[in-house]
């Protein structure tokens, strides 16, 4: 081959080279940006952390509104189960249980729930729990008033405590849902540093 | 003929296409049997109910490191190998358009792979199991509570480099260095889905290396892209995940499909049927692969408008790869055909493959999907997408190309011999499995119900046939490799491309004055 194609070839390899370099780069960006993207879809769809706002978890004005709303609609010939599951993280060496395995209550009227918890790890620890509700779609027309989990639970090593859920439903609730199970998950922050 | 260093510097330094092929068809060849013994010790426990050879955790690190060393190690490597061998061959090109750069991408490979598996010997026990025991998927958050998940991190992000320069270097081969008169629809359909593949990989693997990073992080820096505790979603995590992982499926069954489109022609003695149809049909599975991913994760709870858009996206890929079957048929179609070995493997390609593609269908149907997620039908469906789609066409291209290598015809007899059993034990594995998908056995478990027992043992005595029959490839490499009957440069009767107009075996140079294409 002579040696200007040659050339010519080398210099249009590396152009080449450094276009497909460029597309790395995005992609590779274009992977964080699937992190947010998540979130407004999410929103979008209301599901997920967005299913929790619509059930008025970050705004306590208008949870009280919707409580109060909630109440004047509430339906005492109607049934719900809702069974408490516990569930701890990675083998964290806790007790952590609810009170009472499952309480029937009337959409729209408020109710205490237990929950005890002991920390055996043998350190002091800070825990968050994260709650779940199935079936999904039952999530927002389930609203905790008062949850242990809406804030990190500190306990010193060998603390044990009773923790309180208030929660209603909302008569709202589809007809088809008779029994909300709700799930909490329990994890320790040690391995998240503390922000 | 001594125009190159020789020992082991000519190895280490070496910038010569055909070197690096070959290194990256040998090291897969390593790593298929390193995690084919890995397969061995899971069918030897799955044998009967109850724990016998190694202890749970052991068995899924099994699991785990099977996976992903036949994936990153022996299955994408090996169409690496092909594509460093033939592309300048088949395109008339003296050699990669980044040789250097082509070094480097091989050279890392040794060492991600020893990253990976490292942690199996590093603390105290073998036996307790201490490497990556997770899934090949490694889902948060299981994943993130493993001790040593940086040793997996940094080899996933190895990995990820070296399958991107790789990608570089084969596009930029492919566009720049065609012989004069090459043009793009006259390429033979092998570099057309290398072209694609290649595309693909530069889109996906940097968001593979994106999140073992935000793993990394979670882990180690603070951040709750995934920890549920720190505000994080790991279903997130599926979802980025699967976004790489489904073109990656792809990336394992294209140059395949590439590989067989050259043999069934040749065996056939007829022009492949519809060429221009299947470069676009390997577009279009290369398109649809980006936007089906969430059909892994049906049953994470998406809103039913998910699932249908996944679902009707899903099936939509049966339209271009039922394109590419119906196109090998009709190449074969009243063609003068004959049956040589690579032509064996091919048909059985055809023909296995479809079976697999059918199993993908199904699971694409969400309610379906749901009675099958997560059990042995997914194990059956892709084992046969992937041993009998890609390694079958693995296996075929060596038998094919190896005598162009070579320079000597390979031990017919053996390799018939190699194929028939193969054929017939990877069906007694893998067939049953459907059964006991179906039946509700769950994948990634050591132990099993009692009614599950007869189809694992018929699997497993399939297992280890097909397994130790490798073994005989490995010795017909060989022989072929030390000697056998002379090839005449055209190797098969009337076999059409650049690739059969040089000597054999391929000088350590071709194609140094670029060939005419008419």
């Amino acid at each position: 081959m002579e040696p200007e194609v040659i050339a010519k070839t080398r210099v249009s390899n590396k152009k080449t080279a450094g276009k497909l370099l460029i597309i790395v780069v995005a992609m590779f960006g274009f992977g964080y940006a699937l992190v947010p993207l998540y979130d407004v879809v999410c929103q979008v769809l209301g599901i997920g952390r967005f299913a929790d706002i619509e059930s008025g978890k970050y705004d306590p004005k208008a949870q009280e509104q919707l409580v109060k709303d909630m109440a004047a609609n509430k339906d005492l010939t109607r049934n719900v189960t809702v069974e408490f599951i516990t569930v701890l993280n990675g083998g964290m060496k806790w007790e952590f249980k609810a009170l009472q395995k499952e309480v029937v209550v009337h959409p729209g009227v408020m109710s205490t729930v237990d929950f005890y918890a002991k920390n055996l790890t043998g350190r002091d620890v800070i825990a968050q729990a994260v709650p779940r509700i199935l079936p999904g779609n039952a999530t927002k027309y389930f609203t905790k008033i008062e949850c242990f989990c809406f804030t990190q639970q500190i306990f010193k090593k060998g603390e044990a405590r009773n923790m309180p859920l208030r929660f209603m439903v909302s008569p709202a609730l589809p007809k088809s849902i008779n029994t909300i199970t709700l799930s909490y998950t329990f994890f320790d922050t040690q391995p998240v540093a503390l922000k | 003929m001594s125009d190159h260093p020789t020992g082991i510097k000519r190895w280490l330094f070496t910038t010569n296409h055909k070197d690096i092929g070959t290194m990256y068809l040998w090291f897969a060849f390593t790593m298929l049997f390193i995690g084919g013994a890995m397969a061995m010790v899971i069918r030897a426990e799955l044998f009967q109910p109850g724990m016998q050879v190694v202890n749970p955790n052991f068995f899924n690190m099994m699991t785990t490191l099977h996976g992903l060393i036949m994936v990153f190690g022996a299955i994408m490597p090996a169409m690496v190998g092909f594509a460093n061998w033939q592309v300048p061959l088949m395109i008339g090109a003296p050699d990669m358009a980044l040789p250097r750069m082509n070094n480097w991408s091989f050279w890392i490979l040794p060492f991600a792979a020893i990253m990976l598996v490292a942690p199996m010997f590093i603390g105290g026990d073998f036996m307790a199991g201490q490497g990556p025991a997770f899934g090949w998927t490694f889902y948060e958050p299981l994943s993130g509570q493993y001790d040593k998940l940086a040793f997996f991190i940094f080899a996933v992000h190895l990995l990820g480099f070296s399958s991107i320069m790789g990608s570089i270097n084969i596009i930029a081969t492919i566009l720049n260095m065609r012989a004069p008169g090459m043009t793009l629809m006259k390429m033979p359909l092998f570099v057309w889905t290398w072209l694609i593949t290649a595309f693909l990989l530069i889109a996906v693997m940097p968001v593979l290396a994106g999140v073992v990073t935000m793993m990394l992080t979670d882990k180690h820096f603070g951040t709750s892209f995934f920890d549920a505790a720190g505000g994080g979603d790991p279903v997130l995590f599926q979802h980025v995940f699967w976004f790489f992982g489904h073109p990656e499926v792809y990336i394992m069954i294209l140059p395949a499909f590439g590989i067989v489109s050259q043999i069934i022609p040749t065996f056939a003695r007829k022009p492949l049927f519809g060429y221009a149809s299947m470069v676009y049909a390997t577009a279009a599975i290369a398109f649809l692969s980006f936007i089906v991913w969430a059909h892994h994760m049906f049953t994470v709870g998406m809103p039913a408008a998910g699932e249908l858009y996944f679902m009707y996206a899903t099936v939509m890929i049966a339209v271009p790869t039922a394109v590419k079957v119906f196109n090998w048929v009709a190449t074969m179609w009243k063609g003068s055909m004959t049956f040589e070995v690579p032509m064996l493997w091919s048909i059985a390609f055809v023909f296995l493959f479809t079976i697999g593609g059918f199993t993908g269908l199904m699971l694409g149907v969400v309610p379906v999907d749901f009675q099958y997620h997560d059990t042995y039908f997914v194990v059956a469906h892709f084992h046969y997408v992937l041993v009998t789609g890609s390694l079958f066409a693995i296996i075929a291209g060596v038998y094919y190309w190896l005598p162009k290598w070579t320079g000597h015809m390979f031990d017919i007899r053996l390799s018939k011999i190699h194929f028939w059993v193969s054929a017939i034990s990877v069906n007694i594995l893998f067939f049953p499995q459907h059964f006991l998908g179906l039946a509700g056995m769950p994948r990634r478990i050591p132990d099993y119900a009692l009614q599950f027992t007869e189809f694992n043992q018929i699997s497993s005595i399939g297992a280890f046939i097909f397994g130790g029959t490798q073994l005989l490839f490995l010795y017909i490499i060989i022989k072929c490799i030390k000697g056998g009957d002379k090839v005449s440069d055209e190797v098969w009767e009337d076999a059409k491309g650049l690739e059969w107009e040089v000597p054999s075996p391929a000088p350590y140079h071709t194609h140094a004055t670029p060939p005419t294409v008419k």
